[in-house]
């Protein structure tokens, strides 16, 4: 047998394998084609939706189209540590640190209108990203607490400073049983 | 008043990690008194060295982790390791054999993985099966049980020839290891398989002098170990410090395979008897394999963690290079049990039997 | 189902049961508080009434404080299905309505209404409805729920929802398992109140006519069973079955295996295998609700443990603190080394916070373990033993639990489905290593349920932002079309022709004067119309009539002039910025708006009082305006101020000097003059900075709201002239903030 026509099955061994599990290939990825979220809807999902736009952009939906395109994770104050973990599961990379430069992680605050010193010149209500804040020109203002999600963007255009961030206090259906300190028992790792 | 805060339950069994420890290392007693009747001293002095290697090792890495060692040696697990380890391993085997033994199951197998309840693979198995591969002479190196030794040894011989490699007399392992035939003495396993495979019969072979005990076919020493080690696992069963459905899984397992073999073989394969009482099938079905840390955690999923031990025991046992398989076999199905606790889940109340989806998660 | 009913009653009656999974054998110690009568207990001086004491909403309180209250008297009230009011639980004075401590694990405060007790404990007149057979079934389930009966034995599930069920009951339990160690105030509530408890049953059934009614109570209550059974003899169809004594077999799951081998299907209710369960106090509180109209006041309460020197029960007042009860039981606090104090039982109870919380509909048990009873150890590391796999009741995997709720793999935890478990407790209790793992089961379920608050909390402001998006998109399109059209319209006169378009801009010119006139004429024509009788009445007062209609007409235009110069200008304000051009045009405008302000005060003066109000309102408006203007001047120097930044800080600092030298009164005052000044100032900045079309439009629609507004005052009484200066007070202020910041931002600037 000569050198050449080793070569030659070799060749067409090799071709017709090729041929075989690219055919495999092929159908598997129309067969098993994974019908998921496209990623910008998975991020936007992690994404607190506070539409605060500390991380730069005007929403939470357009950070997660940059974040889909390849910003950074840490950008986000209001979704803090929790939310990056889970962006950094979802894309595949390291958790980082909040960026102080966006802002630091505090605790959940809604916006709470001064009623008596409000104007009525609806600039909050302009400014409100979530269309939270209830009322006319010239009359009084008042914040929806159930929809505000404590962006702050209120804040700055009122211009007699009526509206104030207030901490949501905690109450006995909030309460995460932390009591842990309180017993006697230690963590062991 | 400053009141104490407590989450509910405010009631607590008595019974704790270390109880159950020192429990199961009671329950090892009678197996390990008869072993040291069998074998002499040598099986005491291992115990101490291993017991003195752990706790060393275990205070030194919680030490450097920065983690209280106090009340992970109060603990005892670290004990009853060095306690299997040192009972596996032939009892005049030299001293760093087990120093080294414990370190290993101590330092890798126990805290590189993240200390109690965290190991993966059996400790003293992973310590036992690391000293047989690396040192394969030391530890094959058992004497004739009590009685059928050509020379007798005392407690100093023991400390001798584990500290020095001779007797106070000056004879070495090799020379202990006669018996009184003047013929080096195998493991009961071992020598039925020498012997089968010297195209011998299995009823041949048990007529050998180390076979000559009550039941026929079972060694001497292996029998009367075995039943005291049975002892202690029924006392851990009838406590409910383990489950039964390790232990009978595995030991069905075993005895059956030897049963249908035998049936279609008896000449080359030894009988269910004969694989139930000899070697370390006993101990490893009750305090081996039921380690809870390295075992499934539900019972569905010990029944099947205890056949496939069963199962591999005796595979390798009857093909493998081994004479005994307790410790290989144990260690291949600790890497199975995520695998196994996952498909036996049982079903909770008020649900449907599960099913599981592509995703691994229930469909309800 | 796969258990059939007939089966089902056929095992019962032979006393054949089933079992559930796991359980444990906790000490029962229920010798130590069973052994006296249910004790009255004596009335507290105060009495804490949380106003939500059950699963559901809140009713509205109805009481105000200082308001006298009757025992029985309820204090909230509601139209929601899921609220249940709560009443006075003594006479008395209601002292405070607001937050008190809670009987909740966390002790926060919630809304509570303290009342002071007269120590009379005088009933409100009752209303009993003894012929409740004759009533229809919503009156007496109306009535339950009026006397605020929620669950008594533990969650405290509104009572008038489950007997409200339309579906087909098969069985009735009645639960008197009690299975937690120590509690036995159902158990001493059964062997003294067995007659009344079985009316209640009476009336249960009535309401939900089940085929059988199973009265379950564990074997170690003889006294109890034997109680009920005599109780119960006159009815066949009512069974009552002692069960096997295990933890936690009162477990309302637990309790249905145990009795009909079925299962409550996950996130199912007992009505789902056609069981309702009902506890032995609710069952009594409905006897008392019906037979004797009164309503929830009072339970029974076990107060018992090592630490208490006469532990038993007692009939405590809901809202009764329970440091009341430590007293009553002979609390020695030597014998434990921190007080502490359990709510509930030993397995399920939670430590309460403070001694002031107060009973609640459910609470049954004060739990006081000497230091013997409550031993805390440490954690230790899980071994994987799995011992509490094989006491769950509710067959989960307690180990795999842990792992995942430590981990905080929340989702993985689901898996295993966590939300199954009903934290009796069970798996801690026989846990080796001592682990607290209903507590991280707690935590772990908390934690989802925020997470799944905030879920739905996000997704709402996501929804809320993108319809926000659209419609701002909308409106924005929607301009920009108007834009177009009206461009396009322009194009299309103007491509036409030159003469036509010339000759329509000179018609739309025409037409926008006719209409001018007509205005005039309309405002004249109403003067004319009110004239001709006025000049009837004063003869030879033509003339003046008419020099009248003529000074009008030139009030109109005059009006009419300065308020296009005021748009004007206003437009050249913003457009142009050369300071002295403004206040030329200022001055000048200002001054067309008094002369025609001075006309018509004039006009009034002369005029009869019958177009007094019409000259009055245009005065008014003329007064605004010349107001405004003056207004605008004032501000339009500021402005001017702040062109150059050293003046307006030169200002400031003068104004400071000033004040510096005033009494403390005046200093406040000036200080306000000089920020409001500085916050004019620092507004119009603002603006001119910005200096845009879109400014500007904001600028003059403001302006004219604001002029709108100042009318509305003129008329409006001195009421609203307080607000108007608050506001101006409010913009000063604000204003003046960022006015010092800027100024102090403006002078860094300078030296940079």
């Amino acid at each position: 047998m000569s050198l050449s026509f080793a070569i030659f099955t070799a060749l067409c061994a090799i071709g017709v394998l090729a041929l075989i599990f690219g055919l495999v290939l092929g159908f598997a990825a129309v067969k098993f084609k994974v019908q998921g979220d496209p990623l910008v809807e998975q991020i936007d999902e992690i994404l607190p939706q506070t539409q605060c736009g500390q991380c730069g952009y005007p929403g939470c939906k357009p950070y997660a189209e940059a974040i889909a395109n390849g910003d950074d994770i840490n950008k986000c104050p209001p979704g803090g540590e929790a939310t990056i973990k889970k962006l950094a599961d979802l894309m595949g990379v390291e958790a980082k640190s909040l960026d102080a430069a966006h802002g630091t992680e505090d605790v959940k605050k809604v916006a709470f209108i001064r009623e008596a010193e409000c104007i009525g010149c609806t600039k909050c209500i302009q400014a409100c990203p979530v269309d939270a804040i209830l009322g006319a020109a010239k009359q009084m203002h008042t914040v929806i607490t159930d929809e505000c999600t404590g962006c702050d963007l209120c804040v700055a255009p009122c211009p007699v400073d009526c509206i104030d961030m207030v901490p949501v206090p905690q109450s006995t259906a909030s309460w995460r049983w932390d009591i842990d300190k309180s017993i006697p028992i230690k963590q062991v790792k | 008043m400053n009141f104490k805060l407590a989450s509910s339950p405010h009631q607590h069994v008595r019974r704790n990690t270390g109880q159950v420890m020192r429990m199961v290392i009671l329950a090892l007693l009678p197996g390990v008194l008869l072993q040291t009747w069998f074998f002499g001293w040598g099986t005491l002095v291992q115990v101490m060295l291993a017991i003195i290697t752990v706790v060393v090792t275990e205070a030194a890495i919680l030490e450097l982790r920065k983690k209280d060692f106090e009340s992970a040696i109060k603990d005892y697990s670290a004990i009853l390791t060095a306690v299997l380890l040192a009972i596996s391993i032939p009892p005049f085997a030299p001293w760093w054999i087990v120093v080294l033994g414990s370190f290993f199951a101590i330092a890798i197998v126990k805290q590189l993985y993240g200390g109690l309840g965290f190991n993966v693979f059996n400790p003293a198995m992973a310590g036992y099966v690391m000293l047989l591969i690396s040192f394969p002479v030391q530890m094959t190196q058992w004497l004739p049980p009590a009685g059928l030794a050509q020379y007798s040894h005392n407690f100093n011989d023991a400390l001798y020839v584990i500290f020095t490699g001779f007797s106070v007399d000056g004879f070495s392992i090799a020379q202990l290891k006669t018996d009184y035939d003047g013929v080096t003495m195998a493991t009961p396993l071992d020598t039925a398989k020498t012997a089968i495979a010297q195209n011998l019969t299995y009823s041949e072979s048990i007529e050998l002098p180390i076979f000559d005990s009550l039941v026929p076919g079972i060694g001497v020493a292996s029998s009367w170990i075995s039943l005291g080690y049975l002892l202690g696992g029924l006392y851990l069963i009838k406590q409910k410090v383990i489950n039964w459905h390790i232990p009978v899984g595995m030991l069905t397992t075993t005895v059956v395979c030897a049963i249908i073999m035998s049936i279609a073989d008896s000449d080359v394969y030894p009988s269910g008897i004969f694989h139930l009482l000899n070697g370390s099938i006993i101990i490893g079905a009750f305090f081996i394999a039921t380690d809870p840390v390295s075992a499934c955690t539900t019972n569905k999923g010990r029944l099947v963690f205890g056949a496939a031990i069963g199962f591999w025991v005796y595979v390798i046992r009857t093909w493998g290079g081994y004479p005994d398989a307790v410790a290989f076999a144990v260690l291949i199905m600790n890497m199975a049990v995520p695998l196994i606790d996952y498909y036996t889940r049982p079903r909770t109340y008020g649900h449907s039997p599960i099913k599981t989806n592509k995703r691994g998660i229930n469909d309800e | 189902m796969d258990n059939n009913f007939d089966d089902i009653v056929k095992k019962l009656e032979n006393n054949e049961l089933w079992d559930f999974h796991g359980g444990v054998f906790p000490a029962e110690q229920k010798t130590l508080s069973n052994q006296n009568l249910i004790a009255q207990l004596p009335l507290s001086k105060y009495l804490y009434v949380p106003v939500k004491q059950h699963i559901g909403v809140e009713g509205q309180v109805i009481v105000s404080e200082g308001q006298a209250v009757l025992k029985g008297e309820p204090l909230t009230q509601s139209s929601n299905p899921f609220a249940v009011p709560i009443h006075a639980p003594s006479s008395g004075k209601i002292l405070s309505i607001g937050e008190h401590v809670s009987a909740h694990p966390s002790g926060l405060p919630e809304l509570t209404i303290k009342i002071e007790t007269d120590q009379q404990d005088r009933w409100l007149p009752l209303t009993p409805m003894v012929d409740y057979q004759k009533q229809s079934k919503m009156d007496v389930i109306g009535a339950i729920c009026n006397a605020g009966i929620s669950g008594m034995g533990g969650a405290g599930f509104p009572t008038h929802i489950k007997i409200g069920t339309t579906k087909q009951v098969e069985f009735l339990i009645i639960n008197g398992v009690e299975c937690e160690p120590y509690i036995t105030s159902d158990d001493r509530l059964m062997r003294e109140h067995a007659w009344q408890i079985r009316q209640g049953i009476d009336v249960l059934c009535h309401l939900l006519n089940p085929k059988c009614v199973v009265i379950a109570i564990e074997k170690n209550k003889p006294e109890a069973i034997e109680a009920m059974e005599v109780a119960c003899k006159e009815n066949s169809n009512y069974q009552v079955v002692d069960i096997p004594t295990k933890y936690p077999a009162g477990g309302e799951k637990q309790l249905i295996q145990v009795l009909t081998n079925r299962e409550v299907p996950a996130k199912g209710l007992p009505i789902d295998v056609g069981v309702i369960m009902h506890n032995v106090g609710t069952c009594f509180a409905v006897s008392d609700a019906i037979f004797s109209g009164k309503p929830l006041v009072q339970r029974v309460v076990t107060v018992t443990g090592g630490a208490v020197e006469t532990p038993g029960n007692f009939w405590a007042p809901i809202g009764t603190p329970v440091s009341h009860l430590f007293n009553e039981a002979n609390y020695n606090s030597k014998a434990q080394k921190q007080p502490q104090a359990i709510m509930g039982g030993p397995m399920m109870g939670f430590s309460i916070t403070d001694e002031s919380v107060p009973v609640v509909k459910t609470t049954n048990c004060i739990l006081l373990p000497d230091a013997k009873e409550s031993q805390t150890r440490k954690e230790q590391a899980c071994i994987r033993c799995g011992a509490c796999a094989d006491v769950c009741p509710a067959n989960l995997l307690p180990q795999q639990l842990f792992w995942h709720a430590k981990g905080k793999e929340l989702d993985k935890a689901q898996d295993y489905n966590l939300f199954d478990c009903i934290e009796c407790g069970a798996c801690a209790y026989v846990c080796p290593s001592d682990i607290p793992l209903v507590h991280y089961y707690r935590v772990a379920k908390s934690e989802i349920k925020l997470e799944q608050d905030e879920k739905v909390k996000a997704d709402k402001a996501r929804e809320r932002f993108e319809k926000r998006a659209a419609r701002l998109i909308a409106e924005q399109e929607a301009r920009d079309e108007k834009h177009r059209l009206a461009a396009e319209a322009r194009k299309q006169a103007m491509s036409d022709s030159g003469n036509t378009a010339k000759d329509k801009i000179a018609a739309a010119l025409a037409r926008a004067k006719a209409k001018k006139e007509a205005t005039a004429k309309g405002m004249s024509n109403a003067d004319e119309s009110i004239a001709p009788h006025k000049a009837n009445e004063n003869s030879g007062t033509k003339a003046s009539s008419n020099e009248r209609v003529q000074a009008a007409i030139a009030r109109a235009k005059a009006k009419k002039e300065a308020a296009q110069k005021a748009l004007q200008q206003t437009e050249s304000k913003t457009a142009n910025l050369e300071p002295t051009e403004i206040s030329d045009t200022d001055s000048a405008d200002s001054k067309v708006m008094l002369q025609d302000a001075d006309v018509a005060d004039t006009l009034d003066n002369k005029d009869k009082p019958a177009i007094d109000k019409k000259a009055k309102v245009a005065a008014a408006i003329a007064k605004a305006k010349a107001k405004k203007l003056a207004q605008q001047r004032e501000e339009k120097e500021a402005e001017n101020s702040i062109g150059y930044p050293d003046n307006a800080n030169s200002a400031v600092e003068k104004n400071t000097k000033e004040t510096q030298s005033d009494d403390i009164q005046a200093e406040n005052l000036a200080l306000k003059k000089q920020r409001v000044a500085a916050a004019v100032a620092k507004a119009k900045a603002k603006k001119l900075a910005a200096n845009s079309d879109q400014v500007i439009a904001d600028d003059v629609t403001t302006k004219q709201d604001t002029l709108q507004s100042l009318d509305k005052d003129n008329k409006e009484s001195q009421g609203l002239d307080q607000k108007k200066q608050r506001i101006a007070a409010a913009v000063a202020k604000a204003k003046a903030k960022k006015a010092a910041k800027d100024a102090s931002q403006k002078t860094e600037d300078d030296k940079s």
